[in-house]
């Protein structure tokens, strides 16, 4: 195998991509364990089902206005749908053992499973690639997708609006206060039960927003949810869960050691990532960022 | 009071104790014969079925149950165990007592490190997420090491000695996995009333305490995971005798999460109760899939229930009727 600089660029590009949709989810999946002190194992449902309404959204609208507007609104019609469970039978179990929550996100894995295969049957759907993101572009003297730029844009910018608000405005406030007292912001005055709901509602949209972002990439499967879930779940395990920063650097690592390992070894590459999660746990327990006051049972 | 929990209703007195397990014991021999001349073949397989599943929900309700520790990983030791026999079979024409003695080992060796990596954490959530992440490694080695393990096309036709061949009847089979199914159910019953088990049981209380008092946390839990491992791997060889073909899907992780709903549904505060559990989702699936392709929205549903109300399982209802409707007629 032949490791020509360029290739290595490739190869390194193709690998922030990968961690830009990563961090997508993991964000959403770190922030509800970091404020709720949930695990969403249904997060891979949401972004499976932004997936197939994009894929509705590209069929009931031509050419690329279709997905745009999936774009818009798949995010926003997962993001209701998290409102209402998160109302409807998240809320009922927060005092509860952990086991039971554990077990209600997963219930609702099969919930979606069987819901989506109702609604969109078992066949692979393909969204197709809007005209102005196709094609490739030279960069560095190498060809690129330039959906791969969109990508990398798109993960940017949501990093960059999750930092400001998480740091800059009054909601990031409460949520890193929730985070930390929950009773203590419940006695101030403000509804803890309402930052939960919306809490829940902005990670379920950036995974409705990872699944119609990476729809034009890949085929929409029934279990395309229950796959990357496991990913996320790596991303994070090495950034420490609960911590977004973390999700961030979980993510960026996780996509390189991804687009590099696959050069060394195609089949097993999965096998790097998950070498690199057992040396931080041996290492550092609870992740390169995480605290290890958190999630202690 | 624990202690009445973990037996049930087998505590009332000896003379009662012994007429329940004969009762119990006899009804395990006569049903075969009443299903497979009754009923059809079809329900002595799934007798046959249950049993192996309650092996494995009896083996993992010893982390969950009794250690308090939520494996999201268990389908990575059964299916070892199913594979490492199988392939023994298979490949090497290992004789099945080799291949059957194997398995749980190779299981046991998979759980030590799964384990060693996750006992060292707290906190139910990253126990789960790495345990999970951990068997689904497992999984998509088996999945894609095509030349050793035959990858997505599964094992076929798994050579079963005649003894327990299940080409005419599962009475044969049946027996076999019976006999298995007691003497793991007996040593692992040994093994929650012992010392050990209550030390145990002490972790998922009070680790904190457990600890000050001299107790080594994570050597006890990581025991606890390995034996857990090992009698999963026999319940795997048992799944994989039965059935005679395997694929990796017996690895994915919802396999994990299947047992952890038995015990849920069984109740996990009792002996028995992830076998009563195996019982009713071995049927419930038979039923549901029988009607219906929507297996998944049902089970779904089933456990939300149970979740939001039924939090102790069938078990522990009929545990709890059971102990109100003592103490009217004693009182």
């Amino acid at each position: 195998m032949s490791l020509d600089p360029s290739m290595l660029l490739v190869q390194f590009i193709s690998g922030l991509t990968t961690a830009m949709v990563l961090f997508l989810l993991a964000s959403g999946l770190t922030l509800v364990f970091g404020v709720m002190n949930v695990i969403n194992f249904a997060h891979g449902a949401f972004y499976m089902l932004g997936a197939y309404l994009a894929f509705t959204m590209t069929q009931l609208l031509s050419g690329s206005l279709g997905f745009w507007a999936a774009l818009l609104i798949a995010p926003t019609v997962v993001c209701v749908v998290g409102g209402i469970v998160e109302v409807g039978l998240l809320r009922r179990i927060y005092g509860k053992e952990h086991l039971l929550q554990i077990l209600l996100t997963y219930a609702l894995i099969f919930i979606f499973n069987d819901l989506i295969k109702m609604i969109w049957g078992v066949n692979l759907r393909m969204v197709n690639m809007p005209a102005s993101l196709r094609g490739f572009v030279t960069f560095l003297g190498s060809r690129f997708p330039v959906y791969y730029f969109f990508i990398l844009g798109v993960g940017t910018a949501v990093a960059v609006l999750l930092w400001l608000l998480l740091k800059k405005t009054q909601f990031g406030k409460l949520l890193r206060a929730s985070a930390e007292h929950r009773d203590m912001v419940g006695l101030l005055g403000y509804n803890v039960s309402t930052v939960f709901t919306l809490v829940f509602m902005m990670a379920t949209w950036l995974g409705g927003l990872a699944g119609a972002v990476i729809a034009p990439t890949v085929r929409i499967s029934m279990g395309m949810g229950m796959e990357i879930i496991i990913e996320c779940f790596i991303v994070v395990i090495i950034g420490g869960l609960g911590n977004v920063l973390g999700a961030l650097l979980g993510a960026l690592l996780a996509g390189e050691i991804y687009a590099f390992g696959i050069l060394l070894l195609p089949n097993f590459a999965m096998a790097f990532l998950f070498a690199l999660a057992a040396v931080v746990i041996i290492f550092r327990p609870y992740g390169l960022l995480g605290k290890p006051a958190q999630g202690m049972s | 009071m624990a202690d009445r929990m973990e037996t049930g209703p087998v505590t009332h007195g000896n003379a009662g104790k012994w007429i329940w397990i004969s009762v119990s014991g006899l009804s395990l021999i006569i049903l075969p014969f009443v299903l497979e001349k009754g009923i059809s073949q079809y329900y002595l397989f799934l007798a046959a079925n249950i049993l192996a599943w309650a092996l494995f929900a009896l083996s993992f309700n010893l982390v969950l149950g009794y250690g308090g520790m939520m494996s999201f990983g268990h389908a990575a030791f059964f299916g070892v165990g199913a594979y490492t026999c199988a392939l023994l079979l298979v490949k090497a024409s290992c004789p099945l007592i080799l291949a059957f003695l194997a398995a749980p080992f190779a299981a046991a060796c998979v759980g030590l490190v799964i384990g060693y990596l996750s006992v060292r954490i707290k906190g139910v959530f990253y126990f789960a997420v790495i345990t999970l992440c951990f068997a689904q490694l497992v999984y998509i080695l088996v999945f894609k090491w095509r030349s050793f393990t035959f990858g997505d096309d599964g094992i076929q036709g798994i050579p079963v000695p005649a003894f327990i061949s299940t080409d005419e009847s599962y009475i044969h089979y049946y027996f076999f996995a019976l006999i298995i199914v007691l003497i793991c159910a007996f040593v692992l019953w040994r093994i929650v009333r012992s010392p050990f088990g209550m030390i145990l049981r002490s972790l998922k209380e009070n680790p904190e305490r457990a600890a000050f008092v001299g107790v080594n946390v994570e050597h006890y839990r990581l025991i606890a995971f390995v034996i857990s491992a090992f009698f999963s791997g026999i319940a795997g060889v048992l799944y994989a005798l039965l059935q005679t073909s395997i694929s990796p899907d017996i690895l994915f992780w919802t396999v994990s999460g299947d047992v952890i709903l038995m015990g849920l549904l069984g109740g996990m505060t009792l002996f028995l109760g992830p076998a009563l559990g195996a019982a009713i989702m071995v049927l419930l699936n038979s039923f549901v899939t029988s009607y219906t392709e929507y297996w998944g929205l049902c089970l779904g549903i089933t456990l939300i229930l149970i979740v939001l109300f039924f939090p102790r399982g069938i078990g522990g209802i009929m545990v709890e009727r059971y102990q109100t409707w003592k103490k009217r007629k004693e009182g």
